[in-house]
């Protein structure tokens, strides 16, 4: 038997219907009183028995259907229009938008990987002993020297009356893909004129304007099936000067 | 907020209501002991509150809202006029006889054994129960759903369990395996 001034208390402790500090008065009362213990534990047991027993009857499939149709049919007569009109568009606007930010996620991480790599193999020919293949101011030399030694040709511009001069080039590879590599000075600083076959992948990414990464500035495009990138440590000013001059030779 | 669009209110209602067809199907059969009468009351209720939706504050509790919805429509029923004429005396003498609850005789029960002593409490006693423990709805829920003061739910559930205690300890003397 509970205690009197106790039992009525048990019921909402159970419940989970006492203060904090009630819960805790009553809690520590049962750790005292065994017939307390005893009755809160029954009340326990039955809460559970009701709560298992009591979920009994499962609706048949079709009254829910009947159920769905009576409070969804208002919404297509009323609101089938303001479905069309604002939901839909805002769902595929929801949905477009996720897929335009992973696009643009991973796009930009693309681009990350190819710059990354571009700006590795400006760096690492320019620490090599001998950066250059085909040691030459002249395009007219540098061009056909990479006939046979990749499978596309290529313009370069004339130089005269700019800053830039011609170094040289070789022969490089970018994600398995054979392209020129051509060097040009513009007062110290080397910068590096990548050309690959446009194949729609991985050397794809372009930027349409210069991007700096760390202190180098890349800027790559696409003409006449050809992929260029222009790699250097000077400003994106002269990046794009060089640039434009490669486009309007290609 | 109160919902001022006919088109969104209906849009809202479905999502609100929709989640809760078991519960208040489960709840509905618990009360008229039919089932066909459960669907009716099931019907009656989502046609009523969806009527009554536009008028519905949002950020109050919708289930409480449906399920009081569904216990007038239940009480006003045939078989709810008829299973509310339970005089207090009648309820008062089921209590009385209540004795603590027995782990023992629990932990044997079955749950058909539960069932059929949910079935034969008196509907204001079945219907605190099952909100509480089926539905586990809060003294403040359910004080919503039956129109009453929290005092008034911690009261009757007090008295209904006892009741129901009752009722087993019979079941379980009557049973062939009983003490």
């Amino acid at each position: 038997m509970a205690c009197d001034s106790w039992s009525a208390k048990l019921d909402a402790y159970v419940d989970g219907e006492l203060s904090s500090s009630e819960s805790k008065a009553v809690a520590t009362h049962l750790r005292e009183c065994t017939s307390c213990a005893a009755y809160a534990l029954g009340l326990v047991q039955m809460k559970r028995s009701i709560a298992a027993a009591g979920k009994r009857y499962q609706p048949r499939p079709e009254f829910r259907e009947k159920i769905q149709k009576t409070i969804g049919s208002k919404r297509q007569r009323g609101g089938s229009w303001y479905w069309k009109i604002v939901a839909v568009p805002a769902a595929l606007v929801l949905i477009l938008s996720a897929a335009v930010n992973l696009y643009v996620d991973r796009e930009k991480a693309r681009r990350e990987r190819v710059y990354s790599e571009l700006t590795d193999l400006h760096v690492a020919t320019l620490a090599s002993a001998s950066p250059v293949d085909v040691i030459s101011t002249d395009r007219h030399t540098v061009k056909p020297w990479f006939q046979g030694k990749i499978p596309f040709s290529f313009n370069l511009p004339e130089l005269q009356g700019t800053d830039f001069t011609l170094v040289g080039g070789r022969v490089t590879y970018l994600a398995q893909s054979p392209g020129a590599h051509l060097i040009y000075r513009l007062r110290q600083h080397e910068i590096s004129v990548f050309i690959f076959q446009d194949r729609g992948d991985e050397t794809a990414a372009l930027a349409s304007a210069p991007v700096s990464r760390l202190s180098f500035t890349v800027e790559g495009w696409k003409k006449n099936g050809l992929r260029y990138f222009v790699v250097g440590d000077v400003g994106a000013q002269d990046i794009e000067s060089l640039s434009k001059l490669l486009r309007d030779a290609g | 907020m109160e919902v001022p669009d006919q088109r969104v209110s209906a849009a809202t209602f479905e999502e609100l209501a929709l989640p809760l067809f078991e519960q208040l199907h489960n709840f509905a059969h618990w009360l008229a002991q039919d089932a066909s009468e459960a669907e009716d009351l099931v019907q009656e209720t989502y046609a009523k509150a969806l009527r009554a939706f536009s008028g519905f504050q949002l950020g109050t509790n919708f289930r409480a809202w449906m399920f009081r919805i569904l216990r007038n429509t239940f009480l006003t029923s045939r078989t709810g006029l008829k299973s509310t004429a339970v005089s207090d005396d009648e309820v008062e003498t089921i209590t009385s006889t209540a004795p603590n609850p027995e782990t023992v005789l629990l932990e044997r029960a079955d749950h058909e054994m539960v069932r059929q002593a949910l079935t034969e409490l008196p509907v204001p006693f079945r219907e605190i129960i099952l909100l509480c423990e089926v539905e586990e709805m809060s003294y403040e829920e359910i004080a919503q759903v039956l129109a009453v003061p929290t005092g008034t739910v911690m009261s009757r559930l007090y008295r209904a369990r006892k009741a129901l205690r009752a009722l087993m300890i019979e079941k379980f003397k009557g049973a062939p395996h009983g003490v």
